[in-house]
Order: structure tokens, then sequence, then C-alpha cells
């Protein structure tokens, strides 16, 4: 155990790297799925070891092969990247017991093993981009969690799911592109790619290279944008997100965009933060009101969807425009509020996802006019969702209330009042979407495709109930969260001031 | 403006480099096929390799090999980065080819608007 130890930064992304390379071998579904199981239990067992390290100790850096930064790549953990990784890893371990049934159910027997070959990969890619201090290692991580979604999107039933891959396939790879056109000129720049070391080297480069620096930024917050659905370019989201099979889109929806959000707020604050003191470039307002656009908009058209994953791919959009509100404030308050907003999206967003995918599995269908009156046939799942439905409104008692009442001391501490008053609107939006499905569910008589559903078997239910338990006990119990969060909103803002 | 023409000669590998990613961009926008759009993003990727490499030559520079004989040397770390960086491109490339192949499959065609219409109609 001693001799591992050391190595834990390591073995995060090694282990489901050689299980992805395994799992493509298997041939068998069920024997992938106990390998992918294994594989998703141990990795919160690494990344909460290594988050407590970091709350000891301090940032811990390894250097891969032996080759000291900034030569070599360095995989560098602070409390920000720690508190990612656990999330991330948590997810993929709550929500994997449920993949079996799910995914059975929706992929042919002989895609399964494959399935979880992708999404191994796609977890090594996740966490590979969390814990590098490399940025171009970033990037090369973020290709493989990508390469992997496309293909994990492109298996869902309907044919419609291909074409929303290929369109994210796209997008997905300008922004990836953008996001190396940024480094290129950063790099051309400073001669560097540690991301610490870059931090330090751009204040120097300044006066000198200004206009460099500015169009590597522009490039990086463009491309990591697209990767993150920032409104407006969010397009390739709802049909990614609504065609994709149910598991597959409860684990993208809270993982793969927050990492992408862990990346931005690593540049923005933690790289650029020197640089950018004195530039004027108004990075931050426009983050600002794009989200706030986000948050109004798209929550606006989440009210029409008809079919009930692309209405909770809407409210994503939206959800997400919280967290990068929270950014855009860049102050002590608001940033905490985005961050903590990271943990709450993910946990509402996977019961919500999970739970429509159990109607799904019983139901047949996630179109909200052939839902009416679920919630009396499978009273729990249904449960699960409104709760985690009152979390998206933001009902003081859930998650969702901390993060808003976060973001909106932010926006007093500027005396942004119309931020406020935005904040408000959109939860009343969020509430009118999500008491139409809370109606529909609870209210009406049992349809016909819902008179035969029950409640699904308890692999698939226990992750629904366990996820609705953690956004309400995160809504009440705010001392665990809110205290790693303001430890590396302090680190990440300590290098503004 | 002479003074800018020969700024731009001075540095005509960062004009075919941008002239390239905004070419290649362009077809990805503005092109309806399928395929088409993956050679646009193809040209866009590729004019990404040319941007980090050329910087990497310095003239007169030898290959990075400790001489005597030698003291300006030429960068290999572009090289090694966008070694990396085609075999994403080649990954991408064949997957979107793989999707393509897909959905000519499941629609009988790879024209985005006729993709459009057939998804309307059902």
């Amino acid at each position: 155990m001693t001799a591992v130890w050391p190595h834990l930064p390591a073995l995060q992304v090694v282990i489901p790297l050689i299980g992805a390379l395994v799992a493509g071998l298997l041939r068998r579904g069920g024997v992938a799925f106990v390998l992918a199981t294994a594989v998703s239990w141990t990795m919160p067992l690494i990344a909460g070891a290594l988050l407590w390290q970091v709350l000891q100790t301090g940032p811990i850096s390894y250097h891969l092969g032996g080759w000291q930064p900034p030569w070599g790549i360095e995989y560098r953990i602070d409390v920000l990247n720690g508190f990612v990784l656990v999330l991330v890893s948590v997810i993929g371990a709550v929500i994997m017991p449920y993949a079996r049934l799910s995914l059975a159910f929706e992929i042919d027997e002989r895609n399964q093993a494959w399935t979880y070959c992708m999404y191994l990969l796609c977890l090594t890619g996740l966490l590979g981009i969390t814990v590098t201090g490399d940025a171009f290692n970033a990037f090369v991580f973020l290709e493989i969690s990508s390469l992997s979604t496309y293909v994990l999107i492109a298996l869902g039933r309907d044919r419609r799911a291909l074409l929303s891959a290929f369109q994210y396939l796209i997008m997905g790879t300008i922004g990836a592109t953008f996001y190396v056109i940024g480094i290129g000129l950063l790099y051309l720049v400073t001669g560097t790619l540690n991301m610490a070391d870059l931090a330090g080297r751009l204040g120097p480069a300044w006066p000198e290279h200004s206009r460099a620096i500015v169009a590597g930024a522009t490039f990086i917050v463009v491309g990591l944008g697209l990767k993150l659905a920032l409104f407006p370019l969010h397009f390739w989201l709802p049909g990614a997100y609504a065609y994709a099979p149910s598991w597959v889109t409860a684990f993208l929806s809270a993982t793969a965009t927050k990492v992408a959000i862990y990346l931005l707020v690593r540049f923005l604050f933690s790289i650029f933060g020197v640089a950018f003191d004195t530039s004027g470039l108004p990075i931050a307002a426009m983050i600002l009101g794009l989200s706030v656009a986000a948050m109004v908009i798209a929550s606006f058209i989440a009210v029409f969807e008809t079919d009930l994953k692309r209405m909770l791919a809407y409210s994503s959009v939206a959800q997400i425009g919280y967290i990068t509100l929270g950014i855009g404030l860049a102050n002590e308050a608001g940033l905490t509020g985005g961050l903590v907003h990271v943990v709450n999206h993910a946990l509402l967003k996977a019961t919500l996802f999970l739970a429509a995918g159990a109607f799904f599995y019983r139901a047949h269908t996630v179109q909200l006019q052939d839902l009416s009156g679920i919630g009396r046939r499978m009273p729990l799942t249904a449960a699960a969702f409104t709760i985690a439905g009152f979390g998206l409104v933001g009902t003081p008692g859930t998650v969702g209330f901390i993060s808003k009442w976060y973001l909106v001391i932010g926006a007093l501490d500027h005396s942004w009042w119309f931020v406020v008053v935005f904040i408000v609107v959109s939860s009343v939006i969020a509430l009118v979407y999500v008491g139409r499905v809370l109606e529909i569910v609870w209210l009406r008589a049992p349809s016909s495709q819902c008179a035969e559903a029950g409640d699904p078997p308890a692999s698939m239910l226990l992750p629904i109930l366990a996820l609705a338990a953690a956004t309400i006990y995160f809504g009440l119990e705010t001392e665990w969260t809110a205290r790693v969060v303001e430890t590396a909103t302090d680190m990440l803002l300590g290098r503004l001031r | 403006m002479t003074q800018m023409l020969f700024t731009l000669a001075e540095h005509y590998n960062y004009v075919i480099t941008i002239f390239l990613m905004m070419a290649g961009l362009y077809i990805v926008i503005a092109r309806g096929n399928l395929v088409k759009k993956l050679v646009g993003l193809s040209i866009f990727q590729t004019s990404v390799y040319l941007l980090y490499i050329e910087p990497g030559k310095i003239l007169g520079g030898t290959a990075p090999i400790i001489d005597p004989a030698f003291t300006v040397y030429s960068n290999p770390l572009p090289h090694v980065l966008i070694l990396t960086a085609i075999v994403v491109g080649v990954a991408t490339l064949a997957l979107g080819l793989a999707l393509a192949v897909r959905i000519n499959e499941s629609y009988g065609t790879i024209e985005e608007d006729e993709l459009l219409e057939v998804d309307r109609e059902t």
C-alpha cells in the first residue's frame, strides 16, 4: 500500500485506461459490466485519498516518468481539481449499478461490451483533464473523452442519435481545435505548456505580446465554451442528450460539461488571473451576459419541449448558465456559488435523467403526453424526480437553493440588481417547466403506456433514490461542500488579488 | 501600405496557415454534405499543425543533437505535440466517416437539408 501511495495521481487515469482496453477485448456484456463496476468503484477511493491528502498537506505534484516540470508532464492536484475528481468518480460509481439493466434494454447485446469500453475511456479522459497540470496533455484527454462520447451517443436506439453524434463531433472538434490554437499561441509567447509555469510567465510576457495572449485567451475561452455548452454554443447538447442511451445521458450531463467548466475556471483564474488584472479584456462581462441569456432563454425553450429528455437537456443549458454566472461574477460569493452548483447540478441532473431512463425502461417512452399518471404506477421513481425537480427550481431545503443563495449574494456584492432579477425570473420559468411535468406525472389518470409500469428493479432504483437523498442532504448540510469549495475559491481569487 | 505588404510577405507562413484555417472552418459551416464537412474539418485541423510546426524551425538551426560544432537548434517539441494531434485528427476523421456511413444506411442520404427534412416528417 505504501508503495502505491505516491502514484495515486497516475493510477487515477491508468486504471480506467487499462480497464477500457480489457473491456474492449471481452465479448460479453455481463463480464465487461463487472469490470467497469470494479473500476468505477475504485476511482472514488483514489480520488478521496487524493483530496484528503491535499486538504492535509497542500497540493500534490506528480512527475510522470520522473521528468521534472516544466519539461515533463506534471500531474498537479490542488483543492479545486481534487474536488472535481471526487465529484466525477463518485457520480460514476453511484450510477454504475443502473447501467446493466438499462443498457441491456436499450443497446444490442453484441454492442454492450463496447459500451462499457467507451464509458471507461470517457472516464479516463475526464479524470485525465482534471488531474493534469499540462495544457497540451489536457487537450489529449479532452479528445479521448470526446471521441468516446461521440460513440456513446451514437449507440442510442433512435437513428437521430447518429445525426446528433455527428453534429456533436463537428462542434466538439471545432471546440477542441480552438483550444489547441489558443494553447499554441500561448506556447509561442511563453515557450511552456505547464499550467503553473504558464501562469508565472504570462505576466512578464504581457507588455510585449499582449495581442497574442489576448488572441490565445479568446480561442481557449470560445473552444471550452463549445465543450461546456455555454449559450449560444450549446446547439449540440439537446440532441446529444435526448437521443443518447438514458444512462449515458445521466453520466454525461453530470460529468462531461462539469469537467470542461473546471478547465475554464483553471484557465481564467489560475493561469490568466495574473495577466488579465490589467488587460481590460471583458471576458468576465461577456461570460456574465451569455450566462444570463442562457438562464432565461434556455429555460424558456424548455417550457415548450414535449420530450422529457429534451426538456431536461435545455434545462441543463440554463443550469450551466448559473455556473458560468458564478464565474462571470468573479468574486468570493459568486465563484463559490458557481462551483457549488457544479456539484449540485451534477446531482440533480443525474437524478432527473436516471428517473427519465427508468420511465423509459418501464413505459418505453419519454414523450410527456404518454407519461401522464406514471407517478401513481412508479411512485418512488417519480418522488425522486419531484425532489430533484424542486432542486432545479431552487426550493429551500434542496441543493439548488444553496447555489442560488451564493449567486445572489455575489451579485449583490457588485450591486448588480438586474442579475438578481434574472436569477428570480429564471427560477420562475424553471418552476413552470418542472411544474408542468409534475402535473402530468402525478395528477392525470394513467395512460395506456403506463398501465403496466411499476418501479424499476432495485439496481436501477437505488442509485436514483441515493442521488435524490443526496440533493436533500447537501441542501441542509452545507458544511462539507461549502468548506471545500470556499478553500478552492480562496486559492483561485488569491491569485487575482 | 508597402510596409504592411512587406510584413505580410515576411510572415507568409502565417498567412498560409490562417488562410487554410479560415477555408476549413468555412467549408464546415457552409457545406451541407456530411463528407464535405469532414473534409473541411480536416483542413481546419491540419492548419493547426502548421501553426505549431513553423515556429519550431529556426533559420540556420540544426536538428537537436548535442554537438560542439553547432549552437543553434530547432525546437523538437512542437513536432512531438503535433504527432499526437495528427493521431487525434485521424481518429476524429475515421469516427466521423463511420458515422456518415451509418447515417447513410439509416436515412439514405448524407445531405444535411434532406436529413433534417426526413426527421421533420417522422
